[in-house]
């Protein structure tokens, strides 16, 4: 068994361990934990494929942003797990279908992949930069669908700000500008008075 | 008594001992470097408010960092009731596993690193953003609402500031023309010093870069994380002991981290501000010779610029914080992003020739 061997059944089984725990865990924040645990080891698998970059971003932007997000939404809600474990049973029929479903796609997916490659991808020269290689097919053969996903994610955006800003009469709200603005002159009046003899 | 010796006296178990010497090699100083920045910080604001600081312990006190680890270790650590135990715990090691992880990247001087990876500057960025687990598991598994509050505000505020950082970034490697951190080094190499250096082309994004590094590290005057005066101190209040100790290490390991991606990005890294041509003229030519001295110059006067914002600013209010990260940083960096695109396409632009 050689060391890349080794380290990758050791990510494999952390992954499917975290992918396991993530829906069987009973605290939410405990379950939100380990799905950053489950991004953090697939990256680990990624870097062993060679694509560090994709490694690096999937850590950045999942683990570093998205679940921190998710954590905070998780530990600021109300869970009342009683609650949510009511009607289980009545539940399971349509979820263990969609369940299936889901494994069966994912198998042929996965089994179309394997049955064409089999083995580990050639290791690349050293010097062989994978950020650059990926910056130049976006910006040049996949700049189209590169550009619609930066304009469906804008659209999105926008979308969700537009659904929850609202502006209430009641808010308190200072302008930075006129802050800046404030003088002294403005503000404080010096009055020469002369002063008075206190009676007696 | 060379490497090849111990190559062959360790045998097949060479790589990884080799690896693990050169981690406690970048470990141990840096540990060291956070505890005098300590002191550092005790005297700096010290002076800076005409006090002494620090000078009982050892000359000039300089043992007083030593004698308050000591003093840490010896605590006992209590868990709070109704705290979730094993979270309690990992909390502290959450938070200083990516400010040591992160210095894997970084090169102290010309080959001076433990791994050149292409995507460096991407790297530190995705462990940096790993930090902030620390301290929200720390607030949530205290079970205690001062150390929730300052967990909630943290990760809000260290989540906005790292678009403004990544947007700088983004410019660092417009300029460069390259993410691994050597190379971005050596593309500020010239004939005219600190003119070479992008702090001039990109002043926008180093000037944003170091706020946002700041308020990264939860530190005056955005340290709403810890505020003393609303909660007491915010996310490690319910921490004693060496794991109090481990988040003062952490935030002490991130201010180096910052300083020193900040004078490797902005500040010329290792690179003598000292011109060649007037070294040689003055009759001092090793004055232009890049060393780790220099960056360590620079570091310590970026965490010293660090200090001295904590002396000088009152703290932040929470709407503040946010409105500097989202209206104004934001807006700034992507502005000039664009003018430095096309200030490129110009004969004007100078820096960094490093064409891939």
């Amino acid at each position: 068994m050689t060391s890349e061997l080794i380290l990758f059944y050791t990510f494999a089984v952390i992954l499917v361990g975290a992918a396991v725990g993530v829906v069987t865990a009973r605290n939410p924040v405990h379950c939100a934990l380990l799905l950053v645990l489950a991004f953090f080891t697939s990256a680990g698998l990624w870097v062993q494929l060679q694509a560090e970059f994709l490694a690096i971003v999937l850590v950045l932007v999942y683990v570093g942003a998205v679940m921190v997000l998710f954590l905070f939404v998780v530990m600021m809600l109300d869970l009342n797990l009683t609650r949510l474990r009511e009607r289980f049973w009545s539940y399971l029929p349509i979820g263990g279908i969609v369940a299936l479903l889901l494994v069966a796609e994912m198998g042929l997916l996965v089994w179309g992949a394997y049955a064409r490659s089999g083995a580990m991808p050639p290791a690349l020269a050293p010097d062989y930069s994978n950020t650059r290689a990926l910056g130049r097919l976006i910006y040049t053969d996949y700049v189209y669908p590169f550009e619609l996903a930066a304009v469906i994610l804008l659209v999105a955006i926008i979308a969700a700000i537009a659904l929850t800003l609202r502006h209430r009469k009641t808010t308190k709200y200072q302008d930075p500008a006129q802050q800046v603005k404030a003088h002294p002159k403005g503000r404080v009046r010096i009055i020469a008075m002369a002063s008075e003899k206190r009676d007696e | 008594m060379s490497v090849v010796y111990f190559e062959q006296l360790m045998g097949p178990a060479w790589p990884v001992v080799y690896t693990l010497l050169k981690i406690i090699a970048i470990v141990a100083p840096l540990m060291l470097g956070v505890a005098y920045l300590t002191l550092w910080e005790r005297k700096l604001i010290g002076w800076m408010q005409v006090r002494i600081g620090p000078n009982r312990v050892g000359p000039l006190g300089l043992l007083q960092p030593i004698a308050d680890g000591l003093k840490l270790l010896l605590k006992e650590i209590t868990v709070p009731a109704g705290a979730n135990k094993f979270l309690f715990v990992l909390a502290p090691v959450m938070a200083i596993m990516p400010a040591l992880a992160a210095w894997a990247v970084v090169p102290f001087a010309p080959g001076l690193v433990i791994a050149n990876i292409d995507a460096g500057l991407l790297y530190v960025m995705a462990i940096t953003s790993i930090t902030v687990y620390g301290i929200i598991i720390a607030g949530w598994a205290s079970n205690s609402k001062y150390a929730f509050l300052g967990s909630m505000r943290s990760a809000a505020q260290m989540v906005s500031y790292e678009i403004a950082m990544g947007f700088a970034l983004v410019g660092v490697l417009m300029a460069a023309g390259s993410l691994n951190l050597s190379q971005i080094v050596s593309g500020q190499a010239g004939s005219y010093g600190p003119l070479n250096w992008f702090v001039i082309p990109l002043f926008p994004f180093f000037l944003v870069y170091l706020i946002a590094g700041v308020a990264e590290t939860n530190r005056a005057p955005f340290d709403v994380a810890e505020g003393e005066s609303e909660i007491v101190a915010g996310f490690h209040v319910e921490y004693s002991g060496m794991a109090f100790a481990i988040f003062f290490l952490a935030e002490y390991a991130n201010m180096w981290l910052v300083a020193i991606m900040c004078s490797i990005m902005f500040l010329g890294g290792w690179l003598s501000p000292v011109p060649a041509s007037f070294a040689g003229a003055i009759g001092l030519p090793w004055l232009a010779a890049g060393s780790f001295i220099w960056l360590f110059a620079k570091m310590v006067f970026v965490v010293s610029v660090f200090i001295w914002f904590r002396a000088t600013f009152p703290r932040y209010r929470y709407d503040q914080i946010m409105r500097l990260g989202w209206k104004v940083f934001i807006p700034v960096t992507i502005v000039w992003i664009v003018v430095v695109g096309l200030w490129m396409q110009t004969p004007l632009w100078v820096w960094g020739k490093l064409t891939p």
